[in-house]
């Protein structure tokens, strides 16, 4: 699987090339500030490209504007955001175009060698990944819905998974259940939501965060 | 027919409710300076004049002094509402300056602006006496416009009105309807100049003079200045104190376990694989606290999309519908944008916090040199700024920049918190991507 990485510190640049050539990718090229990013992506085409919201020359969100662009100008482009910290704001900006293939992620979480290696493998082939932590944030500034609040303790649970995009069977390794019980969840979920049910994972995460995202 | 109204309302606009403000104005003033004036410039006489006598206008000339200043104090306002903005002269009254002690005395005699004031009793009473014409005019004319001359030369059958003194026929009556027009439409027409004359004389004695102006910006660039230190030297210890306690302290931890897990890695495996997954939990920890501390110092998103896109942001993060309306055609100075951030971020907090709000709304533009935000929520009101230390820090802290703040929040809601920070605006950040897309 070919790969582009955009990330203007060596350290952490060397070390994303070396996680993901250890785990089979092939880094086509690791670019490191904000203008070369665009150019590297249309000429490589990349499988899955790993991107810094911030980088040079202006320190600002360069490389989240580089991938937004990227995805109009090469739709369902896959692409992993990598930032020191998380935005609901732009997590809304990337799911705002809806055709999956798109990951954001705390950089801390790349520590996390094999969950990070399966973000990216996920984003790859057209699944959704969200931090966690946009996740919580998401649910705790829903706790208001009227619908949210009708969910139990275990249904928020399996939303706040989903949204993070895991799958069902990932979901049932978590919480220690078996994967029909999960869909039996998730089917509650949506229709205590008044979603239509669709088995497609990525449409799914999709409403769901449709829906939090407001 | 169209033309006819329009210029009868452009009259009305332009005339007729300057005029009338005018004459209401002038009779405030008029009976204001006529009363107090007068009374003021006597005791004033009468103080001085006994501080011979026993020492007791010692005593008596700073009371009568704050008298002055508050009967003065009223017309100020007056001028304030008259278009013509005064500030108050006044050095800071001493701390132990009770009445009857000599540090009382010397605080009000030393102050040029009593003086001024004093100055200001007689010519006031005269300019302002004048300003009764402002009012009496006006309605001298709408006597005869409302035909009560006519009324009473036939009832009464003798009276008098403009030039015919008394009348004698009723053909001379009925003249009062044209001279009354006259004195109403000129009485209009004159009264804002009168008001204004006066205002401007009364300026000459009542507003600070420069060096006035300079030391009270200097005693309020003093006390800010103060504040700033105090809050920047607060900060920086908090900012001490966390990296001391937290990620200092779990970085040292980490060091240790990773130390000693290359230290156990060929006898205990297990032990040290376990020290190894107590330092990655660690090290997160870690991270998350710098986080949270970098966001207390200079929010990332603020560095990234500017004031407008981290109010926005900030506006996502709150439990509650937020709307956010940003008109800012460029970005403000750094420093300005951190406190109006921070500002705003206060302003939203006490929102969720205290209002019980189902909305919020969040205004920003820029006017007048000045960058006005606005937070707004449709919770129980009775916001106090002075009550918490939330909004009072927000006005310190917004002072450092000679920025204001105010609250209106009736029992009952809305709360709107209205913030201003004097500002330039620098062109708009260019994104770097856009130029090339």
């Amino acid at each position: 699987m070919r790969v582009v990485i955009a990330e203007d510190l060596a350290l952490l640049r060397d070390g994303l090339t070396r996680i993901l050539d250890a785990f089979g990718f092939q880094v086509v090229e690791a670019v490191a500030d904000g203008p070369s990013v665009l150019p590297a992506l249309t000429r490589h085409r990349p499988d899955v490209a790993v991107v810094d919201v911030r980088l040079p020359p202006t320190f600002t969100d360069e490389g989240l504007q580089a991938a937004l662009q990227a995805r109009t100008r090469l739709p369902g482009l896959p692409i992993l955001v990598l930032s020191q910290h998380v935005e609901q704001l732009y997590a809304r900006e990337l799911l705002s175009d809806r055709a999956g293939g798109v990951g954001y992620l705390l950089k801390d979480r790349v520590s996390n060698v094999d969950q990070f290696v399966d973000a990216v493998r996920r984003v790859a082939a057209g699944g959704m990944v969200m931090d966690p932590d946009v996740v919580s944030q998401l649910l705790a500034r829903n706790t208001g819905g009227q619908r949210l609040a009708e969910l139990t303790a275990r249904e928020r649970e399996v939303l706040g998974l989903m949204a993070e995009g895991r799958s069902n069977a990932a979901i049932a390794g978590r919480l220690f259940v078996t994967e029909k019980a999960v869909s039996k969840h998730i089917n509650n979920i949506f229709s205590k939501l008044g979603m239509p049910p669709s088995d497609d994972d990525n449409r799914r995460v999709l409403a769901v965060l449709a829906y939090l995202n407001g | 027919m169209g033309a006819v109204h329009s210029s009868v309302r452009l009259f009305a606009r332009q005339w007729l409710r300057p005029g009338a403000i005018a004459a209401v104005q002038g009779l405030a003033l008029a009976l204001l300076c006529l009363t107090t004036n007068v009374a003021l410039f006597a005791l004033s006489v009468v103080s001085l004049a006994l501080i011979p006598v026993f020492g007791i206008g010692f005593a008596l000339f700073p009371v009568v002094t704050a008298l002055v200043r508050l009967c003065l104090g009223a017309q100020r306002r007056l001028a304030r509402w008259g278009g013509i903005p005064m500030a108050t002269p006044y050095r800071p009254k001493p701390a132990d300056a009770q009445i009857g002690t000599w540090r009382r005395f010397r605080w009000v005699v030393a102050d040029p602006a009593t003086w001024r004031d004093f100055a200001w009793l007689v010519p006031g009473a005269i300019t302002g006496a004048a300003c009764l014409l402002a009012f009496v005019l006006p309605a001298y004319g709408l006597e005869g416009v409302l035909l009560v001359p006519l009324v009473l030369y036939l009832t009464i059958d003798w009276y008098g009105y403009g030039v015919f003194w008394p009348m004698d026929n009723i053909v001379e009556a009925w003249a009062s309807v044209p001279q009354g027009w006259f004195f109403l439409i000129g009485g209009l027409a004159v009264a804002p100049w009168l008001v204004w004359l006066h205002l401007r004389f009364a300026g000459f004695f009542l507003t600070p003079t420069r060096a006035q102006e300079l030391a009270l910006r200097v005693r309020q660039l003093t006390v800010t200045r103060a504040d700033t230190v105090d809050t920047q030297a607060a900060e920086l210890r908090r900012i001490e104190r966390d990296l001391h306690d937290g990620a200092q302290a779990r970085l040292v931890a980490l060091r240790m376990s990773i130390g000693l897990a290359g230290k156990l890695m060929a006898d205990d495996p297990a032990a040290a694989r376990r020290l190894l997954a107590e330092a990655q939990e660690a090290s997160g920890q870690a991270l998350v606290e710098l986080r949270d501390l970098v966001r207390g110092i200079y929010p990332p998103v603020l560095a990234e999309r500017g004031l407008g896109g981290a109010v926005e942001a900030l506006a996502l993060a709150v439990p509650l519908p937020v709307t956010v309306d940003v008109e800012l055609p460029g970005s403000p100075p750094a420093a300005v944008e951190s406190a109006a951030y921070f500002a705003v971020a206060e302003a939203l907090a006490n929102v969720t916090k205290h209002s019980g709000a189902a909305r919020a709304w969040i205004r920003m533009a820029h006017r007048d040199g000045r960058l006005v935000m606005a937070v707004g929520d449709d919770g129980r009101g009775g916001a106090r700024p002075d009550a918490g230390t939330g909004l009072a820090g927000v006005r310190r802290r917004l002072a450092a920049f000679d920025g204001t703040m105010s609250v209106t929040s009736p029992p009952g809601g809305p709360t709107v918190v209205t913030m201003e920070l004097p500002c330039e605006l620098s062109s708009p950040r260019i994104s770097p991507s856009s130029g090339t897309g």
